[in-house]
């Protein structure tokens, strides 16, 4: 049983001001399944999508507020999901 | 443990002196500032609330599974820095000042590498984001 879901989507420096977006709501078709499918599945939109979050780029990503590779299963029963996307951090 | 994100500024003393060290010997701490070469003259720093404060627990919570410390404190500032301002204050206590350096030296590096942060330098041509340094990545692997 595959419905679609929701999540929030959260994009930071660089990746927010190439995008124009800090934030976005979206409905994920059921086919996508892992962190990483969300970046192509965004990539496909084309435009500043493409280039923001293009695979040539070393941008880092968060699935709940922790940092991961992309290869993380979606967890499709729990409510409130947050993934964010931006470039490698420079704090310090 | 203590672990605050903010945008004000943070006393070192007062700060210091609020840690757990009477029963320790020993205390280190580092500050970071906002660099003012290259004509900068200040900062803006973003991060992502919510996920910050967990990420520098969790960097924490580390350090002290790793060293037996009394003790750790961790303020990073964010919003608008004037050049010259701190940045970022990180302290250790523990029995030893070998453990207290180790530790602290390890929150900085992860700090670096895994907390959201991110800087965009105010120079003479504009503003621009602050890449990030190889350097700071291959820090880690000293604590692997």
């Amino acid at each position: 049983m595959s419905t679609s879901f929701k999540v929030e989507l959260r994009f930071f420096a660089s990746v927010r001001e190439q995008l124009g977006c800090a934030e976005l709501t979206v409905e994920l078709p059921p086919e996508i399944s892992t962190v990483g499918q969300v970046r192509d599945w965004l990539i496909a939109r084309g435009g500043v999508w493409a280039t923001a979050l293009a695979h040539d780029r070393p941008l880092r990503m968060a699935y709940g507020h922790v940092m991961c590779d992309g290869s993380e299963l979606l967890l499709r029963a729990q409510p409130d999901q947050e993934i964010a996307f931006f470039p490698p951090v420079t704090g310090g | 443990m203590k672990i605050r994100v903010q945008s004000d500024d943070f006393d070192v003393s007062t700060e210091l002196a609020a840690l757990n060290h009477a029963q320790v010997g020993a205390l280190v701490s580092f500050v970071g500032t906002v660099r003012s070469d290259h004509g900068i003259t200040g900062m803006e720093l973003e991060h992502y609330p919510g996920m910050t404060e967990k990420s520098l627990t969790e960097i924490a919570r580390q350090a002290q599974l790793s060293w037996e410390l009394s003790d750790v404190v961790i303020i990073h500032r964010v919003g608008a820095l004037q050049a010259g301002a701190q940045i970022v204050l990180v302290a250790t206590t523990s029995r030893h000042r070998g453990t207290a350096f180790a530790a602290c030296e390890f929150i900085m590096d992860y700090l670096k590498t895994e907390a959201p942060f991110w800087k965009k330098e105010l120079g003479p041509d504009g503003a621009h984001w602050v890449d990030a340094r190889s350097t700071d990545l291959s820090a880690l692997d000293k604590w692997r």
